[in-house]
C-alpha cells in the first residue's frame, strides 16, 4: 500500500471540553478499500467520523487539532463544508427515516444541492433505492412516510439517502445495531457491490462483521490505535498486539 | 412465594393512599372552574342573548350590549399577536437552532425569563412611557397592542422553543450529514414538524392578551366610545377603543345603578370567547398528535 491514501489523518486530537477522547492518531485509508474500525464503546469511533465530515462543528465544546486530508485537501480548512459532507455518505447507528415520504427522504440531499428537475430526481431516487436493496419493497408506495417503515427498511432508506448525494466515501457507524441478521447480511452484500464505486469505512462492534468485509481493520481503544493491519492479520491467531487478540476473541472489552 | 406478607399489605395500603391523594388534588382543579362558570351564567342569565353581543351600551352603559368592547378586544388581540408571534417565533428559532452557549445568548435567555416575570402593571407603565409618549403613538390601539405584544412575547418564545425542541436531534443530524445547511434543515424538517405546537402556544396567548386590563387601561382603552351598531371596523388604529376587560371593570366599579346581570353577562362573553379560543388550541394539539409522523 504505497499509494497516496485518499483519506489521511495526522496526529488527530479531539477534546470535549477538558476531556480528550482522541489522543493524536495517524493513519490513512486507500481509495476503494473497505476499512474496518473496531473497538469497545467510548473508544472514539463515532467522534472520528464526526471529525471527518465536520459535523463535529455542531458540538460547541469540541476542540480538534491535527490534520485530516481528503484527496489532499485539509478538511478543517475547507471553504465548502456542504460539498465535503456530500462527498461523504454517513449512516448512523440507529435508522433515521426523516418525517417525509420515502421519495422525499432520498430526494432531500439532491434538492438541497440544487437539483430540481423531476426526471433527474426520479432516476436518482430509483437508483439509490435499488443500490440499497430497498426498491422492490417500496416502489409501489414511494409517497408513504419513511418513518413508518420497519427498522431494517429504515436503515436501508438511510443508506439510500447517504448514497443520494453521490458520495465517494461511505461511512457506516454500527449500522447493524438495530436490525435483524437477515437484513444485516443483505446490507453486507450491498456493501460488497458498492466498494467498486467508493471507499467504505465500516465502524462496527461486531468483530466478525469486520472480518467478513474489511480489507484492513483498525483496533481503536480509548482514543489510541492499538493495531492497524490487514484483516487477515488482525483476526489471525497471532496479531501484532496481544490486546487485539484478546478483544477479537472476547477475552476483554 | 406468592402469599401476601405483612410488608406487601403495607405497601399496597401506601400505594392506594398515595394514588387517592394525588387524584384528589388533580380533581380539585375542576371544582373552581365549574363553580366560576356556573355562578357567572346563573347571575348573567337575564341579560344573555345574541343581541347582547351586537348591541351598543345605552343609557350611560346601564343597559344594552357589549359590541364595541367585543370588537375592541378582537382588535387588540389580533394586532398584538401580529407583532409578538413573528418576533417571538423567529427569536425562538435563533435561540434553539443557532445560538451557542456564550455570554450574549445567556444574556438573551436571562432577559426572556425576566421579561416573563414582569407584572402587567409594570408593562403598562412601560407602554405608557415608551409608546404613548416617547414614540408619540398617543393613547391608541397601536400603543395598547404593542404593550400587550411585549407582555406576551416571552411566553411565545418559551412555548416555541419547547415545540422546536420536541423535534428529535437525530433528524437534524441526518440532514447535516447529507450536506444541508441549518436553514435548509429548519425549513424542511424542523418547522413543518413543530408548527402545530408553535401555533398552539401562540393561540394560548390570546386568552392572556384578551384578559389583561392594566396594560391597555394605561395606553389605549377607554370607558366608552360611540360606534355604529354591528360595525365590524369601527376603530382607526390611532384611535382609542373599548375592550371587554376594561368594560367589565368600568361596569363593576364606575357605573351607578347598572342592571345587575349586565357585568356578569360581560364576564360570560369574555370568558366564553377565551374558552372558545382555548378549545381551538386543544383541538389543534389533538390534530397534531393524530398526525404525528414518527
Amino acid at each position: 500500500m504505497s499509494m497516496r491514501p485518499q483519506i489521511a489523518f495526522e496526529d488527530l486530537r479531539l477534546a470535549y471540553g477538558a476531556k480528550e477522547v482522541l489522543h493524536g492518531i495517524s493513519f490513512g485509508i486507500q481509495r476503494n478499500e473497505i476499512f474496518g474500525i473496531i473497538g469497545p464503546a467510548q473508544s472514539g469511533k463515532t467522534s472520528l467520523l464526526r471529525c471527518l465530515n465536520r459535523t463535529i462543528d455542531f458540538i460547541p465544546e469540541a476542540r480538534v487539532s491535527g490534520r485530516i486530508e481528503v484527496d489532499g485537501v485539509e478538511v478543517r480548512e475547507s471553504r465548502n463544508v456542504y460539498g465535503l459532507r456530500r462527498k461523504i455518505g454517513m449512516v448512523a447507528p440507529l435508522p433515521v427515516g426523516l418525517p417525509l415520504s420515502i421519495y422525499d427522504n432520498v430526494a432531500f440531499a439532491p434538492r438541497c444541492a440544487g437539483l430540481t428537475r423531476k426526471r433527474d430526481l426520479d432516476q436518482l431516487v430509483e437508483r439509490c433505492l435499488r443500490q440499497a436493496a430497498l426498491w422492490d419493497e417500496v416502489k409501489d408506495r414511494l409517497d408513504s412516510l419513511g418513518t413508518k417503515l420497519s427498522g431494517g427498511q429504515q436503515q436501508r432508506l438511510t443508506i439510500a439517502r447517504a448514497l443520494s448525494h453521490q458520495p465517494e466515501i461511505l461511512c457506516l457507524d454500527e449500522f447493524s445495531i438495530a436490525i435483524d441478521p437477515v437484513t444485516t447480511m443483505r446490507i453486507e452484500d450491498v456493501l460488497k457491490e458498492l466498494r467498486r464505486d467508493m471507499t467504505v469505512i465500516l465502524v462496527t462492534n461486531l468483530t466478525q462483521q469486520a472480518r467478513r468485509l474489511a480489507d484492513r481493520t483498525m483496533f481503536l481503544w480509548n482514543g489510541v490505535i492499538v493495531e492497524l493491519d490487514k484483516s487477515d492479520v488482525i483476526f489471525s491467531d497471532k496479531p501484532g498486539n496481544r490486546k487485539t487478540y484478546e478483544y477479537v476473541n472476547g477475552i476483554f472489552g | 412465594m406468592f402469599t401476601e406478607t405483612l410488608l406487601v399489605r403495607r405497601k399496597k395500603r401506601q400505594e392506594a393512599l398515595a394514588k387517592w391523594i394525588f387524584c384528589g388534588m388533580a380533581a380539585s382543579m375542576i371544582v373552581p372552574l365549574l363553580l366560576i362558570i356556573g355562578y357567572l351564567i346563573t347571575r348573567a342569565w337575564p341579560s344573555l342573548s345574541l343581541s347582547f353581543l351586537v348591541d351598543l351600551p345605552v343609557r350611560g352603559m346601564k343597559e344594552g350590549g357589549v359590541w364595541p368592547a367585543l370588537i375592541g378586544t378582537i382588535y387588540l388581540v389580533v394586532l398584538s399577536l401580529a407583532v409578538s408571534a413573528p418576533v417571538g417565533i423567529l427569536a425562538a428559532v435563533y435561540l434553539n437552532e443557532y445560538a451557542r452557549d456564550n455570554w450574549l445568548n445567556r444574556l438573551i435567555n436571562l432577559a426572556v425569563i425576566n421579561l416573563a416575570g414582569v407584572p402587567s402593571i409594570v408593562h403598562a407603565l412601560f407602554g405608557l412611557g415608551a409608546f404613548v409618549y416617547a414614540a408619540r403613538f398617543g393613547y391608541s390601539i397601536v400603543s395598547a397592542s404593542l404593550t400587550l405584544a411585549i407582555m406576551t412575547l416571552p411566553v411565545i418564545i418559551a412555548s416555541t422553543r419547547e415545540a422546536l425542541a420536541s423535534v428529535p436531534r437525530s433528524f437534524r443530524e441526518a440532514c447535516w450529514n447529507v450536506g444541508a445547511t441549518r436553514w435548509q434543515t429548519i425549513k424542511s424538517i424542523v418547522l413543518p414538524n413543530s408548527i402545530t405546537g408553535i401555533l398552539t402556544g401562540v393561540i394560548l396567548q390570546v386568552s392572556r392578551a384578551a384578559g389583561e386590563t392594566a396594560p391597555i387601561m394605561f395606553t389605549g382603552a377607554v370607558f366608552f366610545k360611540a360606534v355604529h351598531k354591528g360595525d365590524l371596523f369601527p376603530y382607526g388604529l390611532h384611535e382609542q377603543c373599548m375592550s371587554l376587560s376594561m368594560h367589565l371593570y368600568t361596569l363593576s366599579t364606575q357605573v351607578p345603578d347598572v342592571k345587575e346581570s349586565i357585568p356578569f353577562a360581560t364576564a360570560v362573553v369574555l370568558l366564553g370567547s377565551v374558552l372558545l379560543v382555548n378549545a381551538a388550541a386543544i383541538s389543534l394539539r389533538a390534530f397534531l398528535r393524530a398526525r404525528k409522523k414518527w
